[in-house]
């Protein structure tokens, strides 16, 4: 798994923010000025080899599905690099973009809403390829039904519409979908967080299996700790729009770094009966990224023992605390040789 | 599925086209009433001749049966219209029927212009502007489709009138073509006679309906860009003209199907005030003379046109909504 880690980096995001202007109020209203900013995503760095996954968590409004798609261009990022394989995608525009995106492909996490409901799954998944001149008239139809075939689905179901399919079926199309254009990398957006317990197994499955046939790479956002796990090589945390802790899978899960990885890690149920986990309950909401506090995001909900007022001063580097395990706490010392 | 859901559209089309029927024969019944009930009749109103007498018209009167009780004359006037007899015209002195047709050909060169042309461009003006809204073009395009939306129609009529054929003497000022030289031209002429006199009226409804469809287009279409299917085209690298006339536009087209069903009587009945003040010789003009005429047979066959082809309407709308949305097939 770790072997992935020797391959040159496929995908680059150095420094990625993405601001959202809050219109409201007085000020805007008036002078059509915006007076405060929700930062979604803050400074963000990290890099995926080929062939690679990288799991992304956080709770819910952290900022994960904003950096995937700032990453995709599905929206302006406000400043950063995104290099992929050697081209920076944030500074694209019009036809070298939409070429782009062959190459880079998103599977999103809503499979009801996500499929345009007037049209044909077949002629969705087909579109991709017409666009991108892969295959025209009856090679398109016959890899519209390997791709269906791939993803277990019956190819003749490619004439019906998506309200006629369940959602793990969807999700499925939604898969074939991005396949169809050949990417070479897949943001998989909470892809299987709307579908049953029994579903998901069957999607992440089948998402491995393509991973091992195709040398997909996967940056794989998600909710889920135990899926994330399971799929991915490495595991980056999200709080209020920053990494905050990044490690192997195995590493990260083990031995959890900083103090919010390890609330978060003790909150997964183990099913093992008698067993008594020191669980870490948080305190409080997490600040607003509106108004985001000096220093350390974590602080005001950080059981570390060692907290004061140093972390209120200082934005927390990505420190490399043991080999390959990077976090953002400085009140961990480095156990670097 | 596919035959179940034939078979129901079938059943759709049958069992609306029976409650058609019966709506039209109730809209008969109540214009027959309200107009022999109404006072005066084709006989005192139009042959106001004082060399006509009293007995004259007594005798007319009971030449056209309008002396016999009103529900005999109601039910000799439905066994005549289920044979196909719509009655004489007394005010055209012609066979209704033969007014109708004469008329009808008029109003569907007129309507289905102004039609095509108000829904392609309202269509389209409603695509720019929801490319880009809140921009200086999106709101100069809404204020004018809101200010020829809230233009009464005969209004609008004699402003055009007033400042493209008095003002700035490009278009004819009225009828359907040139009254004298018409018949004198070679068809080439004969074309440009008729597309002149055209221009103006169907220009006039062409913009009531475009800013109409303009504005309810516009508003479904923003409706439906923040969809997630929508993202799910952009990051297929599908352009933004794709994007939007494709997957957008086919998913906002449900309010402008409607306002098409409630527009495709106009093709048979005619835009009444337009028509009016253009001298259009269509139906609405045909029929607004019926009126002031109480010219009873033809007002009452107008009148059934009309109400057959708002309930047509209203079922070919219903059944372009499967066409466009293939989930409420089969239901």
């Amino acid at each position: 798994m770790t072997s992935a880690r020797t391959n040159p980096a496929l995908l680059q995001v150095t420094r990625l923010r993405k601001d959202f202007p809050v219109r409201q109020g007085l000020q805007h209203s008036l002078f059509g000025r915006n007076a405060a900013a929700i930062r979604a995503v803050n400074d963000v760095s990290f890099d995926i080899a080929r062939g690679e996954t990288l799991g992304v968590v956080g709770e819910s409004g952290c900022g994960k599905t904003t950096m995937g798609r700032a990453i995709l261009r599905l929206i302006e990022p406000t400043s950063g690099s995104v290099v992929f394989d050697g081209i920076d995608v944030a500074t694209l525009h019009g036809a070298a973009l939409r070429s782009m995106r062959r190459k880079m492909q998103v599977v999103f996490q809503d499979p009801f809403s996500s499929l345009n409901p007037r049209m044909t799954v077949g002629a969705a998944v087909r579109e991709g390829m017409l666009i991108h001149h892969l295959a025209e008239g009856r090679a398109a139809d016959h890899r519209v039904k390997t791709l269906f075939e791939e993803v277990g689905l019956n190819p003749d179901y490619a004439s019906r519409y998506p309200h006629e399919f369940s959602g793990g079926q969807r999700q499925r199309i939604g898969v074939a979908r991005a396949l169809s254009v050949e990417p070479e990398m897949i943001v998989c957006d909470e892809p299987v967080s709307a579908l049953d317990v029994s579903v998901q197994a069957q999607v992440i499955n089948l998402m491995q299996d393509l991973q091992r046939d195709r040398g997909l790479t996967y940056l794989f956002i998600a909710h889920d700790l135990s899926v994330v796990r399971h799929i991915a090589d490495r595991v980056a945390v999200m709080y209020l729009g920053r990494i905050v802790e990044t490690a192997s899978a195995d590493d990260l899960y083990s031995n959890p770094t900083m103090p919010y990885t390890q609330a978060l890690l003790s909150a997964v149920p183990r099913p093992e009966p008698g067993r008594q986990t020191a669980r870490i309950v948080l305190q409080g909401e997490p600040p607003s990224p509106a108004n985001p506090p000096p220093g350390c995001v974590f602080y005001s909900r950080c059981q570390h023992p060692l907290k004061d007022d140093d972390c209120t001063r200082v934005v927390p580097p990505l420190e490399e605390k043991t080999p390959a395990h990077f976090a953002a706490c400085i009140k961990q010392p480095s156990q670097l040789p | 599925m596919e035959l179940a859901g034939r078979r129901s559209v079938v059943g759709t089309v049958v069992s609306r086209l029976l409650q058609a029927i019966i709506v039209v024969a109730i809209v008969t019944t109540i214009v027959f009433v309200l107009i022999h009930i109404a006072p005066g009749d084709p006989f005192t109103s139009a042959m106001d001749n004082p060399n006509v007498t009293e007995a004259m018209r007594a005798r007319w009167r009971a030449m056209y049966g309008l002396d016999q009780p009103l529900l005999e004359q109601y039910v000799r006037y439905l066994s005549n219209v289920a044979r196909g007899n719509f009655g004489w015209s007394f005010s055209m002195h012609r066979p209704v029927i033969d007014v109708l047709k004469d008329a009808l050909p008029n109003t569907l060169l007129l309507a289905g212009t102004a039609l095509v042309l108000g829904f392609a461009g309202g269509i389209g003006l409603a695509v720019i502007q929801a490319t880009r809204p809140g921009s200086r073009t999106d709101r100069t395009l809404g204020a004018g489709s809101m200010f020829f939306y809230a233009m009464p129609d005969f209004w609008l009529a004699l402003m055009m009138m007033l400042i493209f054929a008095y003002w700035l003497p490009w278009f004819p000022v009225a009828g359907a073509v040139d009254p004298v030289m018409h018949e004198y031209m070679g068809p080439l002429a004969a074309l440009a006679d008729r597309l002149k006199h055209l221009a103006l009226p169907a220009i006039t409804l062409a913009l009531l309906s475009g800013a109409a469809v303009a504005r309810y287009q516009r508003a479904e279409l923003l409706r439906v860009l923040p969809d997630d299917f929508v993202r799910t085209a952009r990051a297929k690298g599908l352009s933004e003209r794709r994007v939007m006339w494709v997957h957008v536009l086919r998913n906002a087209l449900i309010p402008t199907i409607s306002l098409l069903g409630l527009s495709l009587p106009v093709l048979f009945t005619g835009a009444v005030f337009i028509e009016r003040v253009f001298a259009w010789p269509g139906m609405g003009w045909v029929i607004l003379n019926g009126v002031a005429t109480r010219d009873y047979p033809l007002v009452t066959a107008g009148v059934i046109v009309a109400a057959a082809t708002v309930t047509l309407g209203s079922l070919g709308a219903d059944l372009l909504y499967s066409v466009a949305d293939p989930r409420i097939r089969g239901r």
